[in-house]
């Protein structure tokens, strides 16, 4: 009896290790380029940086993204990967690095996990829909911005109630915890009732069923939440910040952040940057802007 | 630690919600619990069905699916409630379960003899109940239903990723904008364990006090 | 045997009582459905997703991060449960104090903001794991003191001669708990166990504030992916209820054949387990003292 027992323990114990050893991810989200042909290659060398060889020693880079934001990180249960413009410019970083765009892992970085992951290291970078603003400079590091977008509203498609950020006041408004949505919704609209959620989708389903009258974040987030309930809802269209989406890096890692600045203007000037924006959000933003000028501060 | 310090009137806030939620939670799961268990042990077969069926799909639910299912799913037929509401009526419902069965067990643990002697003696069933079996049963009810007032307690931080602004969601959102987790969230386990750990010895001291002296 | 057993009157009183329950709750159910297909959440629209290989598959691989964690997170919290429960009998103060205070510490923790503060605080400090073994250790410290109470309860409710003999024997403290009391009690006490086993289960579904793809997470985005969310969770649900439902089914199954084979009282004389040379001896593994 007892030496059954202690088998059976030992056997469970092997077996639930075993389980444990196959990765905590298991079906997690790869990521077999879905839109090829960049002309981006491989760089001949890299710059020494403690990021880069942790990631070359691993044979990928682990990217932060959403995965449940339309046109820049949303995540397709039929295959687990993962689409949009977030995770090409990921794509982008990973050819630049192993001439392969599927070296890539994306990890899910909601808004509030964001600067966390980048400081435990849980993620080489966090490309992440991730506004640029001096705050966070005090965490992490930015490169780019590769892309501008600015906060607006989102309302019920027969809604006529709200023409500008400050109709929403006095108004249940839906935001994301940790978003700069959240910080200039209060400075735009102090008397706006806030409901904060984890993700933007939740706060697309508040909407849809009453629960708050607006839901605010940047035009091109909306954007995408709007493709893909057609007909439901509608943008009110007057964007009333500027949002520049950077990547976010550990701080202190300049040589990295060098590097991904390059790889940034390489794909600015070889259309590569253009590509991944006609793929992507470029479904519901007809024209390709021009390619924001990219800020490489240095730390005073 | 300053962090904290400097917002103690949020862990406040979220604390005061925090009580509201178990209090309101527990009456309506002492409600839910004796309307079940009486289903439970009723003559009318449906009726003992319906209960069996409502413990047995709360009871191996995870609680916070049964609060998306309610404040996600059911806005989807129409039916939305305020957040606050929903966090009470389904942390109710679900605790509700495990009263059920508790109630249910402490009936049960009255030896059969007590209510044979009330019979004999002629006592009708309600009063059979009232003055013979509950009274018994309920001493022997006292410590599991303490434990689920406690788990209650720690079960309404649930209600934070539907957004209501209890202790664990205020923490949450306080760490969004001051980035110092060790701290904030050592704060709020040490607010949780200045309700449970008292509670635990209250319910320790009714439990000796009612506790049947063999 | 709260009332008598129910002459022809009651008997026709209690089917009518049945006839109207079951019309009532047949009439709840129909409205629930008409309400249901009033909004469309009845279309086969919304339900193509379970004909999906590759969403069945998503969501099943997030059914086995949930069992996984179940798992390790389940072995650990047992280990370490019955260390506790052996330390809080112990004899020394010392060790009764060490054990009293852990049980009752993790005992009054919160699990969602304990595996807040492990998820977001431990990297803070310089752990670094993946956010798997944050989730276990999170459900293992809470789930650890739970055990280590149960596995206690088990071993007081013990005879007292077993452990007298053994001392008697000459076993230390905790060769008798080891060899003696602990196996006897986590027999008992086996249906509890595995009651807050399938709690552990569901409290994984709180891996998901930690960005951990369990089930829970994967049917959100499953729903919000494919506009069918109640249909989702519903789908979800059955899926916890099923295996939740099966390990209680164990658990029962396991009671029955506990009380079926009960630990032996042998008749003076004659036990059918016992030979001569054993009579009268401790059995290392549970059989009862003989002879008493």
């Amino acid at each position: 009896m007892k030496k059954r027992f202690y088998s059976l323990a030992g056997l469970f114990a092997a077996g639930a290790l075993a389980l444990a050893a196959c990765g905590g991810s298991s079906g997690g989200p790869g990521a077999t380029a879905n839109t090829g042909g960049y002309k981006t290659v491989k760089a001949d060398s890299l710059p020494a940086s403690p990021t880069l060889d942790a990631i070359k020693a691993r044979g990928k880079i682990i990217i932060g993204t959403k995965f449940d934001q339309p046109l820049f990180g949303l995540q397709n249960p039929t295959n687990g990967q993962i689409d949009g413009f977030d995770a090409e410019i990921g794509r982008l970083l990973a050819l630049r690095i192993f001439g392969d765009p599927g070296k890539v892992s994306f990890i899910e970085s909601v808004s509030k996990n964001r600067e966390p992951y980048i400081q435990q290291g849980k993620v080489d970078a966090v490309i992440a829909t991730y506004t640029i603003n001096a705050t966070r400079k005090k965490l992490v590091d930015f490169a780019g911005p590769y892309y501008v977008a600015g906060q607006d509203i989102m309302v019920k498609a027969n809604d006529t109630s709200i023409a500008g950020v400050t109709d929403l006041n006095g108004k249940k408004v839906c935001t994301v915890t940790g978003s700069t949505s959240a910080t200039n919704l209060k400075k735009f609209a102090p008397t706006a009732q806030p409901l904060l959620l984890d993700t933007y989708s939740s706060c697309a389903e508040a909407l849809g069923d009453g629960r708050v009258q607006a839901v605010t974040t940047d035009n091109v987030v909306l954007l995408g939440l709007i493709s893909r309930n057609p007909g439901k809802y509608k943008l009110v269209g007057k964007s009333f910040t500027q949002e520049p989406y950077g990547i976010g890096l550990k701080k202190g890692d300049d040589a990295f952040r060098s590097f991904v600045n390059d790889t940034l203007a390489t794909a600015y000037t070889n259309g590569d940057w253009a590509r991944a924006f006609t793929e992507t959000v470029g479904a519901v933003e007809k024209t390709t802007p021009t390619p924001p000028a990219l800020d490489r501060y240095t730390h005073s | 630690m300053n962090v904290v310090l400097h917002h103690l009137g949020l862990y406040w806030s979220g604390l005061w919600v925090t009580l509201e939620l178990t209090v309101l939670s527990f009456m309506c799961a002492l409600l839910v619990g004796t309307v079940v268990a009486v289903m439970r042990v009723s003559p009318a077969a449906p009726l003992r069905a319906a209960g069996l069926l409502y413990v047995e799909t709360v009871r191996n639910t995870p609680p916070l699916l049964l609060l998306f299912l309610f404040v996600y799913g059911l806005p989807k037929v129409g039916l939305i409630y305020s957040l606050f509401v929903s966090a009470v009526v389904v942390l109710g419902g679900y605790t509700g379960a495990f009263v059920a069965e508790v109630i249910r067990s402490g009936i049960n643990a009255v030896p059969v003899g007590q209510a044979e002697a009330a019979r004999s003696l002629g006592l009708t069933f309600s009063q059979t109940l009232r003055h013979v079996v509950l009274p018994q049963a309920f001493r022997t009810m006292v410590p599991p239903l303490g434990n689920l007032l406690t788990a209650l307690v720690r079960n309404t931080s649930l209600a934070a990723p539907i957004g209501v602004l209890e202790l664990t969601e205020r923490a949450d959102q306080l760490n969004a904008t001051a980035a110092a987790p060790v701290p904030i969230f050592i704060g709020v386990l040490i607010t949780y364990m200045i309700v449970t750990l008292p509670l635990g010895a209250v319910i320790g001291a009714v439990e000796r006090r009612v506790a049947v002296a063999r | 045997m709260l009332y008598d057993v129910p002459g022809p009157r009651g008997r026709r009183r209690i089917l009518v009582g049945s006839i109207v329950a079951a019309l009532v709750i047949g009439a709840l159910a129909a409205v629930a459905l008409v309400r249901l297909a009033h909004h469309g959440q009845l279309d086969a629209a919304r339900w193509k997703f379970v004909t999906e290989p590759s969403i069945l598959r998503y969501l099943m691989f997030g059914l086995l991060n949930t069992l996984k964690v179940a798992a390790v997170a389940g072995g650990l919290a047992l280990a370490v449960g019955a260390l506790m429960a052996v330390g809080r009998l112990a004899p020394s103060v010392l060790v009764r104090a060490g054990a009293t205070s852990y049980v009752q510490f993790c005992r009054s923790l919160p699990v969602l903001p304990l595996i807040l503060f492990i998820g977001l605080g431990f990297p803070e400090l310089g752990v670094r794991l993946p956010a798997f073994w944050f989730l276990v250790l999170g459900l293992a410290l809470y789930n650890s003191a739970v055990f280590a109470e149960i596995f206690r309860a088990g071993v007081v409710s013990l005879p007292r001669g077993q452990r007298e003999a053994a001392y008697a024997l000459g076993l230390t403290y905790w060769g008798t708990m080891r060899l003696v009391l602990l196996p006897q009690a986590v027999r008992r006490v086996l249906p509890a166990t595995l009651s807050q086993f399938v709690v552990l289960l569901k409290d994984s579904s709180l891996g998901f504030v930690i960005s951990y793809p369990e089930l829970l997470r994967r049917g959100q985005i499953t729903g919000e992916f494919t506009h069918s969310i109640l249909q989702v969770y519903v789908v979800v649900a059955v899926i916890y209820i099923i295996v939740n439902a099966t390990l209680s089914y164990l658990v029962h199954r396991l009671e029955r054949r506990q009380k079926r084979a009960p630990i032996v009282r042998p008749a003076a004389g004659a036990s059918p387990l016992s030979t001569p040379t054993d009579r009268g001896a401790v059995r290392a593994g549970g059989k009862e003292l003989t002879g008493r």
